[in-house]
């Protein structure tokens, strides 16, 4: 299990930052992701492994219309 | 063409600081022009643009005072930023009125030229007031100090034709026509409540008028009871400096940097420059918050037929500078050109059709059910140029067709109009029809509010099922995002002041996906910035979007990245660079407060502005009906489990969906209670004494309304 935006979500071997992201179909590409308060660029994306337990923000930079 | 009615002459005030100090009044019942002193007491008050507005609107009317009376005004200002030449997205003008629809106050924005030339002719604010016997047009000469009324009967009444018409007129010659800005409405706002305001600027390298919207509440349909055609100012020689600012050099280091932004991020980010604001349609979409036939569901397999690639590759013009005011590298205004008209009276003609925003393709494709983004462009065309809101036109309409979906309403009682979703040549057909005033387009135009009474009443209508579908709050309708899912945005949508727009609060990733504002109390709190700091826009004069559809390449660096706080410092930075005070970002946050707090009192004084009113209808809130439910099952099981400690698998449907609209009604009650402390305001809603002292809006005329509230 890992925290996702502060809730639980379902660790799976070999989880990368990109594989959740088209897990949770976050499409929207303006997003900044921190894994354990650490910003991961986003080419590092497919290579950043995602850790069983690890703290994860995807924060969408949204405030909308 | 017309005669003249009457001339005033007047001698430009120069503008010092952002403000010429003088407001123009015209009395259109017995045309008596005035000229008003900007009081220091009104700058350090309302600041500029909507709240000087609500100062003189607020002066002008009493607690009965309803749309169409004679004192009601319609006051436009642009603000003490507005027309400076160096930064994106300083071309707004604010206006504010009575609104038809709701009865209180209604603001409303659009870009286009016509505010910064009015105030380059002198003239901080515009007051409009009375009702003329006979249709007239009011021109203001910002150059030769000239305001003349003429009689306008025979002139067109659609917007295109009209402002085309009258742009040609009032330039010497071509060159000039970039000088002259036009406000006008179209044929439709006379039969309804849901008339907008179009706000040209002359596009030289297209030839051709554009409009911009001031749309929400029915101002156009005000417009016309005044009789008043049109609204043209020209003025020659917009230069960079004419607001005399303070600290010119600020101002040009602060533009530099952000058109940089623009230039190397808005391809990486929103790609504002390509496709303006409907960049957003198939993200909305996939996040499930694309409102779809009447806010049913938030999304459509068939959304990929609207998405923004479709209108870039195949309908919207590329390369060109899309700007709605000068030096805005933002450059969102698109329009697709040469586009062939193929139903209404301007059938076969091959016009430009200014957008389509994001609130177009929204409302006018997913939520009517309509996926085709030819019949979009056509919707977006004759609501512009008829005078039509398309927010409002969009969310009345998907009511209507879910009302004969659910058999609340049959096609014979809309006059033979086959309105059910996805019927395109319905639609455009009832746009005609309000056009012309005629059949179902009488009725479409009054607006939810009132059809749900007549639907009740005339057609036997189920009252709590129109309750709970209509998507209105205080008599407006809703903006095109589903949010069934972010209790911030119910609170976002349903707590402002003039009713459901997005302008005050789009709070729906940040609650719902980011998780960042999870208790009552984060909420409230973002409930309380988020509407203070958007509500400065409209003071200043500046459109919100450059704030945050593009941020900086650092902005994840930042505390707090959802307020882009290089850009905030940005706003400071040319205020005071303009103005020649000294504010800092929380100062910002009290200037908006004082006018925020002033247009909620003022609703109280108008009769409405309490917890009574600040209530959703349910299909804001959850799922209504068993196919809402059963679209999201595992999710909304998942809460009654998770949230309700209930057994999904022992409760009927209708069951599931009783007990969990309990628990959304208990928590959007609880969100008021939090949302409200936050604000001052007591638990009804109303703004305390303590709070209007607190930021200096302790006005005896304020009091006067609160505390026989309290």
């Amino acid at each position: 299990m890992i925290r996702l935006n502060t809730e639980d979500y379902p660790w799976k071997s070999g989880m990368t930052v990109r594989s959740l992201l088209d897990e949770k179909v976050f499409t929207f590409r303006h997003i900044i992701v921190r894994v354990n308060g650490e910003y991961v660029p986003e080419e590092e994306y497919e290579t950043q492994l995602i850790q069983d337990g690890d703290d994860v923000i995807v924060l969408h930079l949204m405030a909308g219309g | 063409m017309g005669a003249i009615l009457k001339e005033y002459r007047y001698t430009p005030a120069k503008i010092v600081r952002g403000y010429s100090g003088k407001s123009l009044y015209i009395n259109v019942s017995d045309l008596r022009i005035e000229e008003k002193t900007i009081t220091e007491f009104m700058k350090e008050k309302f600041t500029g643009g909507k709240g000087f507005d609500l100062w003189y609107l607020w002066n002008a009317v009493i607690p009965e005072t309803r749309w169409d009376s004679p004192e009601n005004e319609i006051v436009m200002s642009v603000g003490p930023l507005g027309g400076i030449t160096q930064y994106s997205g300083t071309g707004k003008t604010l206006v504010a009125s009575i609104s038809p629809l709701t009865d209180i106050p209604i603001d409303s924005n659009a870009g286009g030229y016509f505010g910064p030339l009015l105030k380059f002719s002198g003239w901080d604010a515009f007051e409009l007031q009375g009702k003329a016997e006979k249709e007239i047009i009011i021109f203001i000469d910002g150059n030769n100090g000239l305001i003349e009324i003429k009689e306008a009967e025979e002139y067109p009444e659609d917007s295109h034709v009209l402002a085309e018409q009258l742009t040609r007129e009032y330039a010497d010659d071509e060159n000039d026509m970039v000088n002259v800005s036009v406000v006008c409405t179209g044929s439709a706002a006379k039969h309804g409540f849901m008339g907008m305001l179009n706000f040209s600027f002359y596009d030289p390298r297209r030839q051709t008028v554009r409009f911009k919207q001031a749309a929400r509440g029915g101002l156009g349909t005000i417009l016309c009871d005044k009789k008043i055609k049109a609204l043209v100012v020209k003025y020659k020689g917009v230069t960079p400096n004419l607001n005399n600012a303070a600290d010119l050099a600020t101002i040009n280091k602060v533009g530099v940097k952000y058109h940089k932004e623009m230039h190397d991020l808005d391809s990486k980010q929103n790609k504002m420059r390509q496709i303006g604001t409907a960049n957003t349609v198939m993200i909305m979409s996939q996040y499930d918050l694309l409102p779809t036939r009447n806010f049913q569901t938030g999304g459509d397999p068939e959304v990929v037929k609207i998405a923004p690639e479709v209108f870039i590759n195949e309908w919207l013009t590329q390369g060109l500078h899309d700007g709605c005011w000068y030096g805005c590298t933002m450059s969102c205004a698109k329009c697709a050109d040469h586009f062939l008209l193929t139903s209404g009276p301007y059938a076969g003609e091959r016009v430009t059709v200014d957008g389509p925003e994001y609130e177009c393709v929204a409302g006018l494709g997913a939520n009517l059910g309509i996926f085709d983004p030819q019949a979009i462009l056509e919707e977006n065309f004759y609501c512009d140029t008829y005078g039509i809101d398309l927010i409002s036109f969009a969310t009345c309409t998907a009511f209507i067709m879910e009302c004969r979906q659910r058999g609340q309403i049959t096609q014979e009682q809309m006059g033979g109009l086959d309105l059910r979703f996805g019927n395109k040549d319905a639609v455009l057909e009832l746009l005609h029809l309000m056009s012309r005033g005629e059949g179902f387009g009488r009725l479409a135009g009054l607006g939810i509010r009132k059809l749900k009474k007549i639907f009740v009443e005339e057609f036997g209508a189920d009252a709590d099922l129109l309750e709970d579908i209509g998507m209105e709050v205080k008599g407006l309708e809703y903006a095109e995002y589903a949010h069934k899912e972010s209790l911030a945005q119910q609170g976002g949508f349903a707590l402002a002041t003039k009713g459901p727009q997005h302008d005050e609060a789009w709070l729906i990733f940040m609650d719902m996906v980011n998780k960042q504002i999870p208790t009552f109390e984060d909420k409230a709190n973002a409930l309380y910035y988020f509407p203070m700091f958007r509500t400065w826009f409209g003071l200043v004069g500046l459109c919100k979007l450059p704030w945050n559809d593009i941020v900086p390449a650092d902005n994840h660096k930042t505390s707090e990245p959802a307020k882009v706080p290089e850009h905030v410092q940005n706003y400071v930075d040319i205020y005071n660079a303009v103005t020649g005070e000294d504010i800092d970002k929380d100062e910002l946050i009290l200037q908006s407060e004082r006018v925020y707090q002033f247009q909620r009192v003022f609703s109280v004084r108008m009769g409405k502005g309490e917890r009574k009113d600040d209530y959703a209808p349910y299909r804001s809130l959850g799922p209504v009906s068993r196919e809402e439910y059963l679209s999201r099952q595992d999710l909304y099981d998942k809460q009654l489990s998770e949230l309700q400690g209930l057994d999904p698998e022992v409760i009927d449907l209708d069951e599931k969906i009783a007990k969990l609209r309990a628990y959304r009604e208990d928590q959007y009650e609880q969100l008021m209670d939090a949302v409200y402390r936050r604000r001052g305001w007591t638990m009804n809603g109303i703004p305390t004494p303590e709070r209007l002292r607190e930021i200096g809006m302790d006005l005896p005329m304020l009091l006067e309304v609160v505390e026989p509230k309290l």
